[in-house]
């Protein structure tokens, strides 16, 4: 009863093509938000925020990433940890370099740099496709990891190899990176910077250029056909994917753990993104929250879950057990349902839409 | 592709390495590397060739799939491990290595099969690239699967071949060419296993039968051939040939969780290659071991070292944009 349209009538092109065009779903959403914003940091507690809230913002953020590439665009990456470190390493040395320019700028900065490595690496995608792709992004992933790890330059020569977030306020007083940031803080401005990037992703994919990017994963030939540049297209997704990817790393990196090492940015990294995506749905910005959600509390879920049934299991074997439960989700998910949970959400919304009657 | 390609491709090798090593030498002595022997050149390009045959060992599997159904496998680094895992964990059962190498063979042709009916069977008509995710997806359960029943701990995997260094061509070079016994015995068991391969291939009923699904699945079907059992056999006989992979490279290294990793460098090698072509493998092979040994120990030290994480896969992004079908693979008219 609570989800009916009867009523709602549009009497505009705005109308009709805003972005929650449902009451319910426009009120919903705000709400949600206004709860994460209000209750959850007095609600929840410290390893709430820190070990669960805080890499869902992160983890969302990378996943809208590869889904403007994957999903969106259709172009298959592996090498998102190596954006992932390209973000976080970048947005380090500029910190370092400049501390009088302000976090969010960095960020930014950082998210930029990191498009144009996406740009230099995605130049392939215009001769090849699919699987071969996917190998030439691997190129990425184990290049960029090794120069992180290799080139004292960037860590500026510290000796373990590892980069430490200096802290920085966002406003005056207020510390969101690094170990001295309260985790309120942290969280309160992901979800900020996180809302706000998101809400610029869901409009970039339904503007005009991503009608390109999604006439390009259709149907390439045809596309060409009707007038859309392939080059543009793909290097354009390339570079937007990457700009998300790369914030997302340096959020990681400062936000999240504080101090990172490249090695944080392995190729097990860029699976679990990928995963994200599956899971949560490919071509969708609420997947890749969804996604993100699923795959941050699902391994805290199996540990917890074995451990109270067995307290003696060894750590490694939960591990691999995990690892066995992701494999099969995945193939579990895309036999059964290609567009994840996102389509799941949105059956269950047509559902209610005609309930209490069957149709 | 015909027999005297091949043969220009074998016989080009080593004009090329020789004409690599002048230019290294010409390097050193311009100061810009650090130092040349004619004989430390050698001994590393023969170094790579053997490691570049393991490779081939592991891309062999990945092309099988490939040429029968279009799927790119990439679980193929996990079935390595998990049958070196198999046979190890057999082994230290008490099993002698020839019947826990059948029993494990038996368990390849299992899974092979349980992956022909619960992956693929339901994924048919799919997009590749879906296809390609399903085999991650395997690549993950298999990884997780073969470490939850053997455990994780680096396994020693001895089935009695000597790992004696060896000197090869004393004669010709100073003191001559170091190498490793275990790694020419890999080779041959890696060029027995193609010749059974191609024999297979070419001279029996199955094997034309794959052959042709190879070439068109409808028009195979239509003339009778089952695709699901064509689908079986060669996930089977890719599972062994991962088998044999693992034996070696668990041989060599050790079984542990980095074989399925190494298995990835195969995906540079079937770039090189191309997909289909079972030469083309162990070409590409070569020339990736071998490149890859000459840029770590000519050129690596220059620009910090261990740049064999990421030497085969650029070599292969940059060969892609000359040459996207590969050396020997079936070119692609369509392009975008």
């Amino acid at each position: 009863m609570l989800y009916r349209e009867a009523g709602q009538f549009k009497t505009s092109y705005a109308a009709d093509q805003s972005l929650f065009p449902i009451a319910q779903d426009k009120w919903g959403v705000l709400l949600l938000l206004a709860f994460a914003a209000f209750a959850v940091p007095m609600l929840a507690s410290e390893y709430m925020l820190n070990s669960i809230l805080v890499p869902f913002l992160v983890f969302s953020l990378a996943a809208i990433g590869l889904n403007i590439l994957t999903g969106y665009c259709g172009q298959l990456s592996l090498g998102t940890g190596g954006f992932m470190a390209c973000g976080a390493f970048f947005a380090y040395k500029l910190t370092i370099a400049f501390p009088e320019i302000h976090i969010v700028a960095i960020f930014l900065l950082s998210g930029l740099g990191t498009a144009f490595v996406g740009i230099l690496f995605g130049i392939p995608s215009l001769r090849i496709k699919g699987f071969y792709l996917a190998v030439a992004t691997l190129a990425a992933q184990f290049f960029l990891v090794w120069m992180f790890n290799k080139f004292g330059w960037w860590t500026n020569y510290s000796p373990s190899g590892v980069i430490s977030a200096p802290p920085r306020e966002v406003i005056p007083g207020v510390v969101v990176t690094g170990t001295s940031g309260t985790p309120e803080a942290k969280y309160l401005f992901l979800l900020v910077f996180v809302a706000l990037l998101a809400l610029l992703a869901k409009n970039l994919v339904r503007s005009r250029i991503g009608r390109t990017w999604m006439a390009i994963r259709d149907m390439d030939i045809a596309a060409e056909i009707i007038g859309i540049r392939p080059m543009f297209a793909k290097l354009s997704a390339f570079a937007v994917s990457s700009f998300f990817i790369g914030i997302s790393g340096a959020l990681w990196a400062f936000c999240y753990t504080g101090s990172v090492e490249a090695l944080a940015f392995e190729i097990n990294r860029s699976f679990q993104v990928l995963f994200m995506i599956i899971i949560g749905g490919l071509g969708s910005i609420l997947g890749s929250f969804l996604g993100a959600a699923f795959i941050v509390l699902l391994p805290l879920a199996l540990s917890n879950g074995m451990l109270a049934v067995d307290p003696t299991i060894s750590v490694a074997l939960v591990a691999h057990i995990e690892f066995m439960i992701f494999g099969a989700l995945i193939v579990f998910f895309l036999i059964v349902e290609p567009h994840g949970l996102a389509r799941l959400w949105n059956l269950a919304k047509e559902k209610l839409r005609l309930w209490p009657f069957p149709y | 592709m015909n027999l005297r390609t091949i043969a220009i491709w074998v016989l080009s090798v080593p004009v090329i390495i020789a004409a690599l090593g002048y230019f290294h030498q010409g390097l050193a002595a311009a100061g810009l590397i650090s130092f040349f022997t004619w004989t430390f050149y050698f001994e590393v390009i023969l170094n790579g060739l053997l490691q570049g045959v393991m490779y081939s060992l592991v891309a062999l599997g990945f092309v099988l799939i490939f040429k029968a159904s279009g799927i790119f496998n990439f679980a193929q680094g996990s079935f390595v491990l998990f049958g070196a895992l198999t046979m190890v964990g057999l082994m230290e059962m008490g099993l002698h290595w020839i019947i826990a190498f059948v029993l494990t063979a038996g368990v390849m042709v299992l899974v092979a099969i349980a992956v022909e009916r619960v992956v693929l069977r339901p994924l048919v008509n799919q997009p590749h690239i879906i296809l390609f995710m399903a085999t991650i997806g395997i690549f993950y359960f298999m990884d997780g699967f073969g470490q939850t029943l053997w455990g994780s701990d680096v396994k020693v995997l001895d089935i009695g071949i000597p790992k004696d260094p060896i000197f090869l061509l004393p004669g010709v070079f100073d003191g001559g060419l170091l190498v490793n016994a275990f790694d020419v015995i890999a080779a041959l068991c890696a060029a027995l296993l193609v010749a059974v391969l191609a024999v297979f291939f070419q001279y029996t009923r199955t094997g034309r039968a794959l052959r042709a699904v190879a070439d068109d699945h409808q028009a195979a079907l239509s003339v009778g051939i089952p695709l699901k059992t064509i689908w079986a056999i060669v996930w089977s006989v890719a599972g062994i040939v991962a088998l044999v992979a693992g034996i070696m490279w668990g041989g060599k290294l050790g079984v542990q969780f980095t074989l399925a990793l190494i298995a990835l460098k195969a995906l540079p090698v079937l770039i090189l290659g191309g997909f289909t072509s079972i030469p083309g493998a162990i070409i590409g092979g070569l020339i990736i071991g071998a490149g890859e040994q000459v840029a770590e120990n000519f050129v690596g030290s220059a620009i910090g070292g261990a740049i064999q994480d990421w030497f085969a896969y650029m070599l292969a992004m940059v060969f892609l944009l000359f040459r996207p079908q590969g050396l020997f693979g079936e070119k692609i008219i369509e392009r975008v």
